[in-house]
């Protein structure tokens, strides 16, 4: 069974562009200079209209993750893995898998960063010192 | 003007091979208006849900019943939906639009295993910045906001299992209920992982199932064949759709529309005697109960502790055995209005709360993403 792989669109297709491109690329709001995830073509902080993308650092911490066990069938085969909820330096939560590092070593708060692979490319983030 | 249930009824639950999602939903609002006293003729507002990726399910609902109502309403937040339903057909019916509005919801997902956690589809629009991380949906962003409750306040295991043991004890004094031997915190403990902190036993059942709830103006109610059990406050309130989207991970919607219920109800959390919260893992039940103010926030581990939502306990909840033990067929929440509703009436028997005079209805829908609240009190 082949597993979901994302479908660019017109406001997604830049992040997409940038992974496969080696960078993590984020919309900020050129009005209240936040930065907005997933892309879009507003800003949900304030409403203003004009954003534009930045390369940010892809450092973060884990917010939450679990360990799945019982996974989607097409996944099943790479269980156990941890899934997390990474809270970029700029304040933006992403969901990603977490890689290079034992599932029950994770924790909370833990620091990470963005490591982009895989066939397609993906942002995954892995433990850093 | 106050308004009221004056009917429920479930449909077959459990495992229902032999029928279609409309016969179930036509048969339970068939037993919900004989229950209010009514005919399906006296119908003049119509509201469902879900339908099963249909299109209009509400168009579908009253064509099917033979309705053609003036008022309608296929508001879709997930499992709160019904809920949600209920305080619309309120103010619907305050307004003078309708004066019995009938909601129905049924679902075969037991039998038709559409809630097998393969199919979790294409990776398009903003949901695919999670779908392809293999986040079983809808457990895993559970199992995120479980390991952050105990991140920020020390929650354990074993807090989230005293809900499955207390919610099974309920079960076992309910003849509908799905699954009603006992089990222990030790049982839930050692079944097997789903998504970490979360065990099977953390988890809701699959199965089939349905129901129907009648609501009718305050003239309606008074003579008809139930006591009436009056809507004293409602709310509603959604912040997210995908679990990265949620402000946070630890404080549901349940928050906003809890204190609007309580506000237009004039009444207070610790005022409540018997309380129907939509557990579709054990950490919903934790988040709801602080969210609705009945503990503060970090305290839900403690307040369920030494089984008090069990039968005999000091806070009887989920007494038809919920999610986790009696019934879920997808969108559990009408459940919560139908045992709120006849533990209010005493109908109860075994599982009768003493005395009950007010009940707090929940429903939450998506990935703790929706939630509708109802404050219900008898005369
Ligand atoms: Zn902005």
């Amino acid at each position: 069974m082949e597993k979901p792989y994302p479908v660019p669109d017109a406001e997604t297709a830049p992040f997409w562009d940038a992974v496969a491109a080696g960078r993590l690329d984020l919309q900020r709001c050129r009005s209240c200079r936040r930065h907005v995830f997933y892309p879009r073509s507003l800003c949900p902080h304030c409403g203003g209209l004009d954003l534009e993308w930045v390369t940010v650092s892809g450092r973060g911490t884990v917010y939450s993750f679990t360990v799945v066990h019982r996974a989607p069938a097409e996944f099943q085969a790479e269980a156990p893995y941890v899934v997390a909820l990474v809270e970029l330096e700029e304040g933006v939560r992403i969901l990603t898998r977490l890689v290079d590092v034992e599932p029950a070593a994770v924790r909370v708060a833990m620091p990470v960063e963005v490591t982009l692979r895989g066939e397609p490319r993906l942002p995954y983030f892995r433990p850093r010192p | 003007m106050r308004v009221a249930i004056a009917g429920v009824a479930e449909s077959d639950l459990g495992e229902v091979p032999g029928k279609t999602v409309l016969q179930m939903q036509g048969e339970a609002a068939l037993a919900a208006l004989a229950d209010a006293g009514l005919q399906l003729r006296d119908v003049d507002g119509i509201a469902t849900a879900g339908g099963e990726g249909i299109y209009a399910p509400g168009m579908l609902m009253a064509e099917y019943l033979g309705v053609q109502p003036r008022y309608t309403d296929s508001t879709n937040i997930g499992g709160a939906s019904f809920v949600a339903h209920a305080g619309h057909a309120t103010e619907a019916i305050r307004s003078g639009q309708c004066n019995v509005v009938l909601i129905t919801y049924a679902s075969r997902q037991r039998s038709q295993r559409t809630r097998a956690l393969g199919s979790i589809g294409a990776a398009s629009g903003p949901l695919q910045f999670e779908r392809v991380w293999g986040l079983p949906a809808p457990v895993g962003a559970y199992a995120l906001a479980a390991n952050r409750h105990m991140h920020e306040y020390g929650t354990r295991p074993e807090h989230l299992a005293e809900v499955a043991v207390a919610t099974r004890k309920w079960a076992g004094l309910n003849p509908r209920a799905f699954l009603r031997d006992p089990i222990t915190i030790a049982d839930v403990l050692a079944s097997r992982w789903i998504a970490e902190p979360l065990h099977l036993l953390d988890c809701c059942l699959v199965t089939d199932g349905g129901g129907a709830v009648v609501i009718v103006s305050e003239e309606r109610a008074r003579d008809l064949a139930q006591p009436p059990i009056w809507i004293l406050g409602h709310g509603e309130a959604h912040t997210h759709l995908g679990i990265a989207s949620m402000p946070d991970l630890t404080t549901t919607p349940a928050a906003l529309s809890g204190r609007r219920a309580f506000e237009t109800a004039g009444l207070r959390p610790e005022e409540i005697d018997v309380v129907e919260v939509y557990d579709s893992f054990t950490i919903t039940v934790l988040l709801t109960l602080e969210a609705l103010g009945f503990c503060g926030p970090g305290e839900s581990g403690a307040f369920v502790s030494g089984q008090r939502t069990a039968p005999g306990g000091e806070f009887p909840m989920n007494t038809n055995g919920g999610g986790l033990s009696y019934c879920h067929p997808g969108m559990y929440g009408i459940f919560t209005m139908i045992e709120a509703a006849r533990q209010l009436r005493g109908e109860c028997g075994p599982r009768q709360v003493e005395g009950a005079r007010l009940a707090l209805a929940n429903g939450t829908g998506g990935v703790l993403s929706s939630a509708a609240t109802l404050v219900l009190g008898r005369d």
